[in-house]
């Protein structure tokens, strides 16, 4: 363990799509161990900067280390959990195969390339949908699953892998609100070991789970989430969002 | 039938079609699941049309017009590949391009060719009776190629053909995957050329596979059925064609036509009945209760 590396480290990262800036001046530094929310607006540039630091975008100016490397080169390290599943439902796989995909890149020396899954990643695979409590489904074809039961099938991907870094993209945005508590609990049991950047439009819902909460509208301020208040959430959205008041953790 | 079966005992041209039919069965089963799934008919259909420029040019050149069609396969594969990579707002227009342009250099050149240069007919619509013996040895080890490949990558072209973004993030060179798995089918389609010709490649090439797909859910499944429908389709097609006297090509593709209308239809006629039966049974415990 390296445990002087941040977890992220972006420094004056500026990014624009044409003409129009999606980023200015982005520095964040997530440690080893974080629960990070990033918070923001439609079209504030979040999901950009959840692709550079998966290194999937290149930073036009400033610098994006992900464990202290590239991101390209950090991405074995990395669980990813995105927004809209990049599959079509229909396709004819089961759980069980979505799960092991997780696994691909691991292995030593040819095993990592050639054949087929070896028994270590099944038990990774089984070990994985046990504790996302999603061991049942594993025959299941795909398209037959629950949007929820969906989502805990992506997160059992993401963490087969043994990633370190966990980021997860509006993991709750297609889901019922007692399905959301009980992901957020997972996600909270999840960081005892690894380091977690999640996603969403709900600033209230979780700053109950996490450490730190990054706000992004093209620029990018940080709050402890003590400190989240309706003046954060006003400058934020520019109007007043309905507040749910909720207790922190301890 | 019988009639069928009693020729195949006696002519070895009948047993090489057969054959040859069996041989591309292989093909269109593994490698048709792929093109279905990851719905790149459309560009399966380019690479097989454009293929007749390279049958064309080794017809003028006087080589052998399997090489031919097997390079030309292959380079518009790749040209087609890359045209989807860097072009994909215009993809569909320059995949027709390519299409058209393949086949119009192909008539070209098989117009310029001195000589007798066989039957256009054949190279378009095949003709599995003329499938000399040595052939099937390039199918077998065309076949061959294509499992060894498959085999030893299934878990890459699984990832690619079902979630690019996840291959790339598990560091799955996904471009080169795409492009390979495009060699696969222009491959596939030189098989299946022998059989069908190349106008009628596509159907060959995604009928069975869209058939096993209703019956069966996942991949290794799809295959196998597949390949098992395709070996039905050509054998069935070559013997119902013989005692009549027609063509074997368009018979084959006929029967698979017939299937897939039929087993479309008959799984969503049971997935109608099923779900009326779950909600007449609903209805029945809520008046019983």
């Amino acid at each position: 363990m390296s445990g002087h590396v941040a977890a992220v480290a972006i420094a004056g990262v500026t990014f624009s799509y044409g003409d129009a800036p999606v980023l200015e001046g982005v520095d964040l530094n997530v440690a080893e161990g974080e629960f990070l929310g990033l918070v923001g607006p439609n079209a504030g540039g979040k999901s950009t900067l959840l692709k550079l630091i998966l290194g999937l975008l290149e930073p036009q100016t400033g610098e994006v280390l992900v464990l202290g490397r590239p991101p390209t080169e950090a991405r074995r390290l990395l669980g990813y959990v995105p927004q809209h599943p990049g599959f079509p439902r229909d396709f004819p796989i089961t759980v069980e195969q979505v799960v092991l995909m997780g696994r691909l890149g691991l292995g030593h020396g040819w095993r990592r390339w050639l054949g087929g899954w070896s028994q270590g990643d099944r038990a990774a695979a089984r070990a994985a949908l046990l504790e996302v409590q999603a061991a049942d489904l594993a025959n299941r074809q795909i398209g037959t699953l629950s949007g929820g039961q969906l989502q805990r099938v992506l997160v059992a991907r993401a963490l087969v892998g043994e990633p370190r870094l966990l980021i997860l993209d509006e993991p709750t945005a297609n889901i019922d609100q007692r399905m959301e508590g009980e992901i957020f609990e997972l996600l909270r049991a999840l960081n005892a070991r690894m380091t977690i950047l999640v996603v969403s439009h709900d600033v209230a819902f979780i700053s109950a789970y996490v450490t730190r909460v990054a706000c992004l509208n093209r620029t990018l301020v940080c709050h402890r989430t003590e400190a989240i208040n309706g003046r954060v959430i006003h400058d934020l959205y520019g109007e007043d969002v309905r507040r749910v008041a909720h207790r922190h953790p301890a | 039938m019988s009639e069928f079966l009693q020729a195949l005992g006696q002519h070895a041209f009948l047993q090489t079609a057969l054959l040859a039919g069996l041989l591309a069965a292989l093909g269109c089963g593994v490698v048709g699941t792929f093109v279905v799934v990851k719905r790149i008919t459309f560009l399966a259909g380019g690479i097989a049309h454009s293929v007749l420029g390279g049958m064309g040019a080794a017809l003028y050149f006087g080589l052998d017009p399997l090489g031919g069609a097997l390079a030309a396969a292959l380079i518009s594969a790749l040209l087609i590949g890359w045209v989807r990579l860097h072009w994909s707002a215009q993809e569909d227009t320059l995949i027709g391009a390519l299409w058209a342009i393949g086949m119009a250099v192909g008539i070209l050149f098989i117009a310029k060719t001195p000589g007798y240069t066989g039957d256009l007919m054949s190279y378009l619509f095949g003709n599995i009776l003329l499938v000399p013996a040595r052939d099937l040895w390039v199918m077998a080890a065309l076949d061959a190629l294509l499992l060894l490949v498959v085999g030893a990558f299934y878990r890459q072209f699984l990832a690619v053909a079902f979630d690019e973004e996840l291959a790339r993030l598990r560091g799955v060179p996904v471009t080169g995957f795409y492009l390979l798995l495009l060699c696969l089918v222009a491959v596939t389609v030189v098989l299946l050329i022998q059989v069908v010709g190349l106008i009628l490649v596509i159907a060959l090439l995604t009928l069975p596979a869209a058939i096993a797909g209703h019956w069966v859910h996942t991949l290794g499944r799809i295959m196998l059925v597949a390949t098992g429908l395709g070996a039905v389709f050509t054998s069935a097609g070559l013997a119902l064609a013989y005692a009549p006297d027609l063509p074997a090509g368009p018979t084959m593709i006929l029967l698979a036509g017939g299937a897939y209308v039929a087993s479309a239809l008959g799984t969503g006629l049971m997935q109608r009945r099923r779900a009326r039966r779950r909600a007449t049974r609903i209805e029945t415990t809520r008046h019983g209760a």
